[in-house]
């Protein structure tokens, strides 16, 4: 049976460990037929040894969202190994977790929001203005959202950051619709990642999800998130797009 | 003993090349973190090569439980 993403050329940023949410997307892209190329950033050698772990061994490209030097030779570097992309994801985020995440929300200085709303929010937009030459008609770009339409214990400026990154994904969609390029957010319950536990408070949002959404939830099995990304990639969502799609055991429709 | 003192070898190559640790400052009643100074990300380095090295399975929760050099070289020896 063909897979999914038959003949899908990938590029995924965000994989640091194996319990990263990218690499579990990474993993069942290619399980359905995708090839896959992945971005690593400041610790490229352990982002290659893992790249090893995928089915496919996967190359590894250098990329700090910040840094313009990367941005402008992205593409051409992502061609060395592709022709082309038919999809990529964006999981990507940084706030200082000092004073940006579980610290009194009002004492943030600027110099620690400014760098987290540019490498999580703008850096989409950067991302998707790198690779924009690469991009088939019928593409499809994803982004890793915590659902930022409300405010929720102690993920603070890392949540405004997030709120930000939902707005560019609605630009994107109004800039990419024309050449038939989609832009989508995947809104994910927890995930224990390497991330996750980065976040001063992450027991707290992770507390109780599970007993709260309808499906259940099981913040150590980034597989239900893995195949949502790996749908969104494929054909099969060809209408979608500046949307936010729920994989969150379905929290987020509940009052209480 | 034998076997351990050759995971302690490999393991201290391990972390000098992770984190700029001397070799010989790699020794079993070190602590990673208070010691050695290694951050959460290094340590996660440091695993990651140790399971490729050693043919182990660290996961991130007994990860958390390898304070000292000591207890990641008894770990190894237990479990390849």
């Amino acid at each position: 049976m063909a897979g999914l993403l038959e003949g899908k050329r990938l590029l995924i940023t965000g994989v640091i460990t194996d319990a990263s949410i990218a690499f579990h997307a990474a993993k069942v892209a290619q399980e359905q037929g995708a090839k896959v190329v992945l971005t690593g950033y400041g610790r490229l050698r352990l982002v290659e040894r893992i790249a090893q772990r995928l089915p496919q061994a996967a190359p590894v490209i250098e990329l700090d969202v910040t840094n313009q030097e990367h941005l402008d030779t992205l593409a051409e570097r992502v061609s060395e190994h592709v022709d082309g992309l038919d999809g990529l994801l964006h999981s990507i985020g940084y706030a200082n977790p000092e004073t940006c995440l579980g610290a009194p929300f009002l004492d943030a200085p600027w110099e620690d929001v400014g760098p987290a709303l540019q490498i999580s929010a703008y850096s989409y937009a950067s991302l998707v203005k790198a690779v924009a030459p690469l991009l088939a008609p019928g593409a499809s770009v994803l982004g890793m959202d915590f659902d930022a339409r409300v405010a929720w214990p102690a993920y603070n400026w890392m949540g405004v950051a997030k709120a930000a990154l939902e707005s560019v994904n609605r630009y994107l969609a109004r800039e990419l619709g024309p050449r038939g390029v989609r832009a989508n957010l995947i809104a994910a319950g927890p995930v224990k990642t390497m991330a996750a536990k980065s976040i001063p408070g992450f027991s707290e949002l992770e507390s109780g999800w599970g007993d709260r959404a309808p499906l259940g939830w099981d913040s150590s099995d980034p597989t239900p998130v893995a195949k949502t990304i790996v749908a969104l990639l494929s054909d099969w969502l060809p209408a979608t797009t500046g949307s936010m799609i729920m994989v969150d055991g379905g929290v987020h429709a509940l009052g209480q | 003993m034998a076997d351990n003192a050759k995971i302690l070898a490999g393991l201290a190559e391990i972390v000098e090349e992770v984190a700029g640790v001397a070799k010989d400052e790699v020794t079993p009643e070190k602590s990673f973190v208070d010691d050695l100074d290694i951050d959460s990300l290094s340590m996660v380095e440091i695993a990651v090569q140790a399971e490729d090295k050693f043919g182990v399975k660290i996961p991130d929760d007994e990860l958390a439980n390898l304070k000292t050099v000591g207890d990641a070289v008894n770990y190894v020896a237990k479990n390849s």
